[in-house]
């Protein structure tokens, strides 16, 4: 079922991708998160040159980035901008920093490592948008990085860059209000990130109505972008739209942070040219991930967090490009890829997965509240050796009865993709390795 | 104490002033009350319900729609393992198993003498740190056996910096009056002052530059704000 | 469910649901259109009259804007134009088998015990559509079996398929977050804030729309079955004319459940109607009449007890002492009091025998607690959806809705939350509406009218601080441009009487004020004002068209004028305008009422007079009390009719705006009771006049005939939900000049403020005893800084002082208080203010005494 992988193939020789760094390249530096450290290395330059230019310019120059929005979805956040409607005000800035897809990390090293780079960035929005203010919402349980953003903002705020009349404007003035979460994956959905701030449960609202850029916070226009989406901003201005735009792949520009984790020799977090690189770069260039352990094979890796379905072998040359993985029938997600070697338990990983869905089920819509719960209950009566031959048949048909079809994308008889993300190891996992729950269930 | 206290009353009220509705500060001031009593008391509810003008049903359910806030007294440390999918590949269970038997007590239990809850807990961002774990959400990564041994006597024999739970972030954000741009309120805001369509560039930059001496020499106190617990990938 | 009014009219939709096309509204809901449309999506959550949320997920159906079908909530999607519906593909029966299974997971299998059972969607879904056996093997949740949460009404968490109708209630229609979803994921649950209950006044509402048995209500729990019940639409006899469905098995009243009139409820009832027919049913029931007798049980008319008798003795004494006044004294020398709860043809038919046989004006239905018919028949009317009109304006001179009409509140409330509808207060104390309201008048007592005056753009010169009748003129000033700036939309003034410490004149001068504006605005085309008045007690506008008031006859006409019909049926007319109830109690003080008849009223209890009350009583040598239960008025009557409940007969009822609907019979009256029609009826016999009525239709056929403003009145009109509006008067209200004069206050006194609260002293209240218990502790009220003086703790108890009398009571602290004014409830069942009330002057000063 699963075979040896080839020698890792290094990346295409005329990129060299420490010079392509954007939003890491503060990261080699322990004090890379001061404002002294940013200044000397180019920051808020970009939001002094945006704030040269006519806001809509600034707008043009996302727009021109073709920047697709880091947070898993991977829309265009240049035209999701373009959504806010005209002449309804105020509108709002939103920030995702609620990062909590298993395997996904990147946003918090951004916050860590670089939080200047991400105030600038929110900045740069709320000028080119008219945002007058904007909630930085970190997770609750990144208390590290709560304390970088607020350290940095305070010396944002105190040389002028954050708060009332930025860098000695007359009139762009605006608050980040810095906000924690409190330990609840579905705030990462940018509707109930919403609820979450206005004080409520984080369940999330249907769209439509209830798209943030028209009905958001406080019913008011909302822009929601994700940590990393924000932190290009401040490189884009500075570099222009065009230039961001000429890296990486026509339909996926820029670069990407990708976290590769599970079974690699060397586990780590990579800034990489958007779009060009392939997974098989990524898990197993000595660069990147390094490969898997000595006689390990590969036998499934998810390329997009949690939510994703898996790929295999066959998968490892298609680039890390948003078209073609999902026309593969996944997704690039979040920016993780979770490397599973043959020494894995496929019936455990896919409980693991099940399970952190079931946990995380905000409740609201009845087929992911009991849905995913008894999905769980099923697979863990599997693996407590209780399972019946006909569970796996069952498994299936409750997945169905989340996602209709079970396909992908997904469709779904819930408000939110959550539910339904649990269908995906399920789906994945019984198709590729049926024998392997047919051997706990005699 | 169970209520607020005066000084956190007077932060509360300085959290509030920074949402354009008040009710948004709600779960910064359930944290509060965390930071406080290690835990929100019922007192606390009602107390953060009069605060914000909403019942302390309402505060109760949000407060208990959030894992990280606790309703009942936990442990001095909140030892978190991870139990995400990265950290399950590479033995969480083991390490959970490890620290049951270590502590004497089942994951979601408190130790007798309140020092230790121990929770395995989803995926927390540490995921190239496979397996780790959180102490107060002060991240340990790459854990082995043997270094969660080592953790706990370090722990019990209280020679870590790791704030009693309930304290996250130990640099707060503070916002000068002056600096301060001012809450936007849903009802009432016109049109940004900046969207001006009338010139191209519209930040009406008095002094193109920020003086970017003053800006170097303002290091802040990021000795405190550096984090020995974090991580280097 | 009907559709609303408003859809009625407007260009449809097209649509096309399951292959038909249909015309349906502008932002119409699919799954409404579909009801609409014959087409039953099932569904949990949905509830009509609340924000949809898309929840349950059960009404997903496919649906086809161009783009392909899809599965979409129904309850969430607005049509569009060539919509496809699909509500019967595979697709969407295999997701909606889906969601079925997963709702019946964790609900237990116990509907033969539950009190749901037969009337349940989630019971009625599976036995539909539902798989034979489940395929769920693992356990279900557990919970604490039913847990209180308030007085009334218990929660079953097992059962719960967490809808958010409730919890929505209390949230947006109620506007009392004291239910919420707690925990997350599978393990959320509905409940309150430990220790403090869901106190609400609307709670049982939520009892009604819990689509399982998870509410149910402590007054109905297992006493009946569904299919045991037999039921008719009918009108709760409150000032809203709330529509009601009441159920009852054999021949006993077990339930009302609101019935949603778009013009009225919207199917809500407050708790304190939705509870009372246990008062209905109580043992304490008058069955037989009463008279005076021996102790023994003996009839003897100087006896010190009341005794059955036969209703041919209760009737003939009667009709002979009512025969003696009249013959000794003259008509006028008996007097009516009261009959404002009963149906419309039982107040007509006492009217008539008041005025046509016995020849006495001195009729009143109100007990000096509210407003003269004149000005009630003789202002513009509103109705409650006109009050409720997007982008209006309300003016509050009443008193609390939220303490006194329930349901009128929660209308009021959705106005004021989600149509835009701006509030103005112009009432002595806070409301259950302040903190919704857009301007908060709270003038001192009894000076509504100066604030009125400057409301409108009056001239009216501030005091020394800068107010106006205690109102910050800058206040004023603000309220003023709001109302002025809103001018072109409706403006509703909610009349009442904001406080009974002050005489009903001070708050008629202010509405006169108002009413001025009203014509002022009209003569410039605007929509101009109208006025919703609320009065006390159940029917009380009908008791005021069918002429049960002094100086009118039926069809809100003067005495003075009487139409030719009216005047040939009823022949004879009395020849000197009557008393209100003040005039007719002082007269009896005086020895000039012979005979006083009282029709389910308690003037000892009611009367803010008390003492006058006592006084009238004692000297009237013949007390006449016709009611359904007994009270301390019926204990010193001389001859008591037990008369029936507006479940055990038929009849109609007029709301506050003048909207009549049908009562309807669904019982037998209790023992011998009898209706009251049909006591004034054979009264008259016995007194020589042959009404002919045989039943309440006659009545009302005979009202249709000869009340000019009910000449119009349709039967299929009545008979539907929403019933028919009187509209036409013909009396006119000149307006009030008369502006009571207020001593200045001297700095250690109090003015004193008194409205009723929900729960008090009401006969029908203390008779149920499920809302007995309910009324709040008695306490004094007060502004914080007034507390603050008197240096005691919260709750001590004071002694409170005024130049009438005095009495022990707690004193507390509360923001709705403004300085310089006390509060304290009018209807308390222990404390009653009314040894307090100075009569001689407009306002009661109080003074504190702490121990």
């Amino acid at each position: 079922m699963t075979t040896v992988a080839p020698a890792p193939q290094d990346p295409p020789q005329d990129i060299q991708p420490e010079d392509l760094q954007i939003v890491t390249s503060r990261f080699h530096n322990p004090q890379g998160h001061t404002l002294a450290a940013y200044i000397q290395s180019g920051g808020y330059s970009g939001l002094q040159r945006a704030l040269e230019m006519a806001p809509a310019k600034v707008h043009d120059e996302v727009r021109a980035a073709s920047l697709l929005g880091r947070g898993g979805a991977g829309f265009p956040a240049g035209v999701k901008w373009g959504f806010c409607p005209p002449q309804v005000w105020p509108r709002y800035l939103v920030v995702n920093g609620d990062e909590s897809e298993p395997g996904t990390y990147k946003d918090r090293l951004l916050m860590e490592r670089d939080p200047h780079q991400l105030i600038e960035g929110c900045m740069i929005a709320c000028y080119a948008l008219g945002l007058s203010q904007c909630f930085l919402y970190v997770r609750g349980e990144m208390a590290h990085a709560q304390e970088r953003l607020a350290a940095a903002l305070n010396e944002a705020y105190e040389a002028g860059y954050v708060g009332a009349n930025v860098c000695g404007s007359k009139h762009f003035s605006v608050d980040i209000t810095l906000h924690w979460g409190a330990g609840a994956y579905i705030v990462g959905e940018e509707t109930a990130l919403i609820e979450s701030l206005e004080g409520n449960r984080g369940m999330p609202r249907l769209k439509p109505p209830f798209f943030p850029a028209a009905i958001g916070l406080y019913g008011k226009p909302t822009i929601v972008n994700n940590v990393e989406t924000l932190s290009n901003l401040p490189w884009i201005i500075a570099n222009g739209g065009e230039a961001f735009a000429a890296m990486g792949a026509e339909s996926s520009t820029g670069t990407r942070v990708f976290a590769v984790s599970g079974h690699v020799v060397n586990p780590g977090v990579f800034e990489v040219p958007f779009g060009t690189t392939t997974f098989r770069d990524i898990i197993f260039s000595s660069r990147y991930g390094g490969g898997l352990r000595p006689d390990r094979s590969l036998k499934a890796f998810i390329p997009g967090g949690a939510s994703a379905p898996w790929f295999y072998e066959e998968h490892l040359d298609l680039h890390l490009e948003k078209t073609a993985v999902d026309k593969a029938g996944s997704m690039l997600g979040s920016g993780a890829i979770v490397v599973m070697d043959d020494t894995t338990n496929i019936v455990a990983a896919c409980h693991n997965l099940v399970r952190f869905f079931a946990r995380e089920s905000c409740g609201k819509c009845t087929p992911c509240r009991e849905g995913t719960s008894w999905l769980e209950k099923i697979l863990s009566r599997i693996l407590a050796g209780q399972g019946r031959p006909q569970d796996l048949d069952l498994l299936l048909d409750v997945c169905d009865n989340i996602s209709p079809g079970i396909k992908w994308p997904p469709r779904q008889t819930t408000i939110c993709p959550l539910g339904p993300s649990a269908v995906s190891p399920i789906a994945s996992a019984l198709q590729r390795f049926r024998s392997e729950f047919e051997a706990y269930t005699p | 104490m169970a209520r607020l206290g005066p000084a956190n009353i007077t932060l509360a009220k300085e959290i509030i002033s920074r949402y354009p509705v008040a009710r948004s500060a709600l779960i910064p001031l359930l944290h509060l009350a965390q930071e406080q009593d290690g835990y929100v008391t019922q007192e606390a509810m009602a107390h953060i319900a009069e605060l914000l003008g909403i019942t302390p049903a309402e505060v109760l359910g949000t407060c208990s729609f959030y894992e990280m806030l606790k309703q009942e007294p936990v442990g001095e440390y909140m030892v978190n393992i991870c139990h995400g999918i990265s950290c399950h590949l590479l033995g969480a269970s083991e390490l959970i198993g490890h620290a049951e038997k270590t502590l004497g007590i089942k994951a979601g239990g408190t130790t007798e003498d309140g020092k230790f809850t121990l929770e395995a807990v989803e995926c927390v961002a540490a995921c190239t740190e496979a397996p780790c774990l959180q102490v107060n959400y002060r991240y340990r990564n790459k854990v082995s056996l043997a270094d969660f041994d080592q953790l706990v006597e370090r722990l019990r024999a209280g020679t870590s910096s790791i704030a009693p739970h309930g304290k996250l972030a130990r640099t707060r954000q503070q916002i000068d009056d002056e600096r301060r741009a001012g809450v936007s309120p849903p009802d009432g805001a016109t049109q940004a002052p900046w969207l001006d369509t009338n010139s191209n560039s519209n930040g009406d930059i008095d002094n193109k530059t920020i003086d970017n001496k003053t800006a170097d020499n303002k290091t802040t106190d990021n000795k405190t704000a550096d984090n020995k617990t974090g991580v280097s990938p | 469910m009907n559709a609303p009014e408003s859809l009625a009219t407007e260009v449809g939709i097209n649509i096309t649901i399951n292959g038909e096309p249909f015309a349906a509204a502008e932002g119409e809901l699919v799954i409404a259109a579909a009801e609409r449309a014959g087409v039953y999506i099932p569904h949990f959550c949905y509830h009509p009259r609340m924000s949809s949320v898309g929840m349950c997920r059960m009404c997903i159906v496919d649906i086809d804007t161009g783009r392909g079908p899809a599965l979409q909530p129904s309850c969430m999607v607005p049509v569009s134009e060539n919509m496809v519906v699909d509500t019967t593909s595979p697709q969407t029966k295999k997701a909606q088998d889906g969601v079925l299974e997963f709702l019946l997971l964790n609900h237990p299998l116990d509907c033969p015990v539950c009190d749901k059972g037969g009337e349940c969607p989630l019971q009625d879904q599976t036995m539909a559509y539902g798989p034979g056996e489940s395929r769920f093997v693992e356990e279900k949740r557990h919970y604490e079996k039913p847990i209180a949460v308030n007085d009334l009404v218990f929660l079953d968490r097992e059962r719960c398929i967490l809808c958010d109708r409730c919890t929505r209630f209390a949230d947006e229609v109620a506007g009392d977050r004291l239910i919420t979803f707690q925990d997350r994921g599978d393990q959320t649950q509905v409940n309150t804030f430990p220790h403090l209950p869901f106190s609400s006044y609307f709670s049982g509402n939520t009892v009604q729309i819990c689509p399982v048995g998870a509410l149910t209500a402590k007054p109905y729990r297992f006493k009946a079955r569904p299919w045991d019940l037999s039921e008719v639409e009918s009108t709760y006899p409150n000032p809203m004319g709330d529509r009601v469905v009441v159920q009852a098995s054999r021949d006993q009243v077990l339930r009302y459940q609101g019935a949603d009139s778009d013009a009225v409820n919207w199917g809500w009832l407050a708790d304190k109607d939705r509870f009372s027919f246990e008062a209905n049913v109580s043992e304490m029931r008058l069955g037989a009449p009463l008279v005076r007798g021996t102790p023994l049980g003996v009839p003897d008319a100087a006896g010190t007890e009341l005794v059955q008798t036969t209703w041919h003795t209760a009737l003939t004494q009667a009709a002979d002492a009512i025969s003696a006044a009249i013959d000794a004294h003259g008509p006028a020398s008996v007097a009516v009091l009261g009959g404002a709860q009963l149906p419309n043809e039982d107040q007509y038919a006492w009217a008539r025998l008041a005025k046509a046989v016995i020849g006495t004006d001195n009729t009143d239905a109100q007990l000096h607690d509210g407003l003269p018919a004149e000005a009630v028949l003789g202002l513009p009317r509103a109705t409650i959806n006109q009050a409720c009109t997007p982008g209006g304006t309300v003016i509050l001179l009443a008193p609390d809705p939220k303490e006194q009409h329930g349901t009128l509140y929660l209308r009021l409330r959705h106005a004021l939350t989600k149509d835009d509808v701006q509030l103005i207060e112009l009432t002595p104390t806070a409301s259950g509406l302040s903190h919704l309201a857009a301007h908060r008048l709270h003038h001192r007592p009894a000076e509504a009218h100066a604030v009125a005056v400057a409301l409108v753009g009056g001239e009216m010169a501030p005091d020394g601080n800068g107010c106006i009748g205690g109102v910050l003129a800058d206040d004023v000033a603000a309220a003023a441009a709001s109302l002025a700036a809103r001018a072109d939309r409706p403006i509703t003034v909610i009349l009442g009487r904001p406080s009974l410490a002050e005489p009903a004149s001070c708050t008629l001068a202010a509405a006169s004020e108002l009413a001025q504006f009203g014509k002022l605005l009209e003569a410039g085309g605007r929509p101009g004002l109208a006025f919703l008045p609320l009065l006390h007690r159940g029917n009380v506008f009908g008791a005021l068209d069918m002429g049960l008031a002094p100086r009118l006859l039926p069809g809100r006409v003067g005495l003075a004028n009487p139409n030719p019909a009216l005047r040939k049926v009823w022949g004879s007319l009395p020849q000197t305008p009557g008393l209100d109830a003040h005039g007719i109690l002082s007269a009896a003080a005086n020895g000039q009422i012979q005979v006083l008849i009282l029709l389910g009223a308690d003037p000892l209890s009611d009367m803010v007079n008390r003492e006058l009350a006592m006084k009238a009583l004692d000297a009237v040598p013949t007390v006449i009390a016709s009611d359904t239960l007994p009270n301390s008025s019926t204990a010193k009557a001389d001859i008591v009719f037990a008369a029936a409940a507006f479940t055990e007969r038929d009849g109609t009822h007029t709301n506050a705006e003048g909207r009549v609907t049908r009562q309807r019979q669904i019982v037998t009256p209790n023992a011998t009771a009898r209706p009251d029609w049909a006591i004034a009826s054979e009264l008259a016999g016995q007194l020589g006049c042959d009404f002919g009525y045989t039943s309440p239709q006659d009545i009302w056929a005979e009202v249709c005939h000869l009340a000019p403003s009910h000449q119009h009145l349709q039967a299929a009109q009545l008979d539907s939900r929403d019933g028919a509006l009187v509209i036409e008067s013909s009396i006119d209200f000149a307006g009030s000049e008369q502006v009571e004069p207020t001593p200045s206050v001297d700095s250690y006194s109090l003015r004193l403020v008194s409205t009723r609260q929900m729960y008090g002293k009401a006969t029908i209240t203390q008779n149920a005893p499920s809302l007995a218990g309910l009324a709040r502790p008695a306490t004094l009220l007060l502004n914080g800084s007034d507390f603050q003086r008197l240096g005691v703790a919260q709750r001590t108890v004071v002694r409170v002082i005024s130049n009438t009398g005095e009495l022990d009571v707690p004193v507390s602290s509360s923001a709705d208080v403004p300085r310089g004014t006390a509060a304290l409830a009018y209807n308390h069942p222990d404390v009653d203010v009314r040894a307090l009330l100075n009569h001689q002057e407009a306002v009661t000063d109080i003074r504190i005494l702490t121990k």
